[in-house]
C-alpha cells in the first residue's frame, strides 16, 4: 500500500469518499477550506454531490435531508461555523440520524483567529446543541488517525443512529504527513428507517425531531440515552504511553498530544518519570483508562489549547483523589514541548520536595 | 541521519512552502516519518511565509519546529526572526542577493548564496528557491540526487509538468 503525503484536511475528504460518502455540503471557512476544495474536485469524479450552501445552517440542514434519505452525508467547518451548525446538529440528534461533522478548530471566542485551538471541547462534548443529546466525538492526533477515524465515525454513527464529530484543529488540518488509505470494501448498513419511497409496499417512514407529547418525547430521550450508555461502556478509546511506572501522567488529545509526547520523551531523558494518556474519543470520555493510568501516578497534568476544558473531565475521572494540574495556551497559540517540559519539571520538583 | 528539522522562510511567492514540500517528499521516499507544517494566515505575495519540516525515524511530536537543524532564509525579516533558533552546529543558508544581514553566529555553519540574482542570470527567474534547496540538501546530506529528483517530480503539480526540468536545473545549480 502506498504512503501518500497529504494535508490533514485533504486526507479527511479522501477518506470520506473512500468510506462511501457521496454527499458533502459545506461552506468555506479557514482553516478547513481544503476539505471543501478537495470535495469540489473529487465528488464529481465519483458521481457524488458537492454543494457549497448559502450558509452553515443550510449546509447542515442539507446533511439532515440527505441522511434521512439514507445517504452517508457530511459537512465540515471551523469553530464559528460549527456554532451556526448546532441548530441542525440538535435536529439530526433528535431525528436519530447518522451524520459526520468535521470541526477544524480555530481560536475564539467570536470570529477570533484562524490559528489552531481546542477551545470547542466543551461545546462538542457537553452542549453540541439544545436539548438532551450527545455527539460521538473522535479527536485524532495524526493525519493517519484522521483517516481511520472518518471510517470509524461513519460506521458508528450509522450503528447508533446519531451524529458524530471529528474534533480536529488548524494544526492537524494544515499539516502534511504520510498516510495510507485502508483498502476496504464499504458495505453500507441497512437503513430500513430511511425515506426512500414506500411504493405502497410498506408503511411510510416518518423522520422528525418534533414530539409534542411529553410522554412520547421523554421515551424517545430515554431510548436515546440507553444507546448513549452502551456507547460509554463500549466505545471509549485512549492510547497509553509509558504510564505504567509514571509519577506524572500527562493527559492530552489531538494536536496537543503530539506536543505532550515530545515533552514526555524529553522529561524521561532527564530522569523524570512522565507518561501520557491520550484520549482518542472525548465523548465518550475514556474515564476508566484515565483512572487506571493515574492509579500509580502522584499527579496528572492536562495540556490543552484552551483555558482548561478537558481538565475537568480528567479531575472527575480520577475522582478528585489526585492533583490534576493544567497547562494551556489559548487564542490560537500552540504550546511548545519545552513549555510542557517546564511544567513537568515544576510538578516533579514539587513531588520530590 | 536519525532526525532532521528545518525552517524555510521568506516572502510569500518565493516558494518557501514548495522547498519544504520537496524536502518532506525526500523524507517520504527514504521511508521515514515526515511532517510539513505551513505558517498559515492572511499571507499573500509580499507577506511573510514559512514552513517547518521534520524527518525522523520515530513518530513526530510537534510539527512546529522551534529549534531547527537547518534554516533557509530568503529575506531579512525571516533571517532576523529565526537566526537565533538554529541549533548550535546547525545549518544556515541565506540569499545574500536579497539582503545583507547585520547579525551573525559563529556556532553554526552559515552559507550565503546569491540565489535570486543567479536565477535571473540563468533564465530561471522565480525559482531561486530551488537553487537554495539544492545547496541545503547537499550540505544536510539527506539523500542522493536520484531521490531528490523523484521528490521534485512528486511535488510539481501535474498541471505544470514543464516545471520539473526547470526545477532540476536550478537544484543542480545550487548543488554545484
Amino acid at each position: 500500500m502506498q504512503r501518500l503525503l497529504m494535508k490533514g484536511n485533504e486526507a479527511i475528504a479522501e477518506a470520506a469518499i473512500k468510506a462511501g460518502c457521496r454527499h458533502f455540503f459545506g461552506y468555506p471557512i479557514t482553516p478547513q477550506n481544503e476539505v471543501c476544495a478537495y470535495m469540489s474536485r473529487r465528488m464529481p469524479q465519483v458521481e457524488g454531490v458537492f454543494l457549497q450552501a448559502e450558509s452553515e445552517i443550510a449546509a447542515i440542514s442539507m446533511v439532515l435531508g440527505a441522511s434521512a434519505a439514507g445517504a452517508r452525508a457530511m459537512t465540515s467547518s471551523s469553530s464559528p461555523g460549527i456554532s451556526l451548525k448546532t441548530e441542525g446538529l440538535s435536529y439530526i440528534a433528535g431525528s436519530d440520524l447518522p451524520a459526520l461533522i468535521v470541526n477544524v478548530q480555530r481560536g475564539g471566542p467570536g470570529l477570533g483567529t484562524i490559528q489552531p485551538a481546542q477551545s470547542d471541547y466543551n461545546q462538542a462534548t457537553k452542549a453540541p446543541g439544545h436539548g438532551d443529546l450527545r455527539l460521538l466525538v473522535f479527536a485524532p492526533s495524526t493525519v493517519q488517525e484522521m483517516v481511520d477515524c472518518v471510517f470509524e465515525t461513519f460506521d458508528l454513527t450509522e450503528k447508533y443512529r446519531m451524529p458524530g464529530m471529528l474534533l480536529c484543529d488548524g494544526l492537524l488540518g494544515q499539516m502534511m504527513e504520510p498516510v495510507i488509505f485502508p483498502e476496504v470494501e464499504v458495505t453500507p448498513s441497512e437503513k430500513p428507517w430511511a425515506l426512500t419511497g414506500h411504493g405502497d409496499k410498506r408503511q411510510p417512514n416518518i423522520i422528525t425531531s418534533l414530539n409534542l407529547d411529553p410522554e412520547l418525547s421523554q421515551s424517545a430521550n430515554l431510548a436515546r440515552f440507553e444507546r448513549y450508555a452502551e456507547i460509554e461502556k463500549t466505545q471509549a478509546r485512549a492510547e497509553s504511553l509509558m504510564t505504567e511506572d509514571a509519577d506524572i501522567v500527562v493527559v492530552a488529545y489531538g494536536a496537543c498530544a503530539r506536543i505532550a509526547r515530545s515533552a514526555v520523551s524529553a522529561a524521561r531523558a532527564e530522569g523524570i518519570k512522565a507518561g501520557m494518556l491520550r484520549p482518542i474519543t472525548v465523548w465518550p470520555f475514556p474515564t476508566q483508562q484515565i483512572l487506571a493510568a493515574g492509579k500509580s501516578a502522584k499527579a496528572l497534568l492536562a495540556v490543552e489549547m484552551s483555558m482548561g476544558q478537558m481538565v475537568h473531565d480528567v479531575r472527575t475521572a480520577v475522582q478528585f483523589k489526585k492533583p490534576v494540574h493544567f497547562f494551556g495556551r489559548t487564542g490560537g497559540v500552540v504550546p511548545t514541548p519545552n513549555e510542557v517540559l517546564e511544567q513537568l519539571k515544576i510538578i516533579d520538583g514539587g513531588l520530590k520536595a | 541521519m536519525t532526525n532532521f528539522s528545518a525552517i524555510f522562510a521568506g516572502f510569500g511567492g518565493q516558494g518557501v512552502l514548495f522547498m519544504g514540500k520537496v524536502t518532506a517528499y525526500v523524507g517520504l521516499l527514504l521511508g521515514k516519518e515526515v511532517s510539513w507544517m505551513p505558517s498559515y494566515g492572511p499571507e499573500m505575495r509580499g507577506g511573510t511565509a514559512n514552513c517547518s519540516v521534520c524527518i525522523s525515524d520515530t513518530p513526530i511530536g510537534s510539527p512546529v519546529v522551534t529549534e531547527p537543524d537547518a534554516l533557509v532564509a530568503m529575506n531579512l525579516p525571516s533571517y532576523d526572526k529565526f537566526l537565533h533558533s538554529v541549533k548550535p552546529g546547525g545549518l544556515l543558508i541565506y540569499d545574500d542577493s536579497m539582503f545583507k544581514p547585520a547579525a551573525s553566529r559563529d556556532d553554526i555553519r552559515a552559507f550565503a548564496l546569491p540565489a535570486t540574482a543567479l536565477a535571473s542570470e540563468e533564465g530561471l527567474g522565480g525559482i531561486a528557491n530551488m537553487i537554495m534547496l539544492g545547496r541545503t540538501l547537499k550540505e544536510a546530506g539527506l539523500a542522493g540526487l536520484e531521490i531528490i529528483e523523484q521528490a521534485i517530480e512528486k511535488s510539481v503539480p501535474s498541471s505544470k509538468p514543464g516545471m520539473i526540468e526547470h526545477n532540476l536545473r536550478a537544484l543542480k545549480l545550487g548543488m554545484n
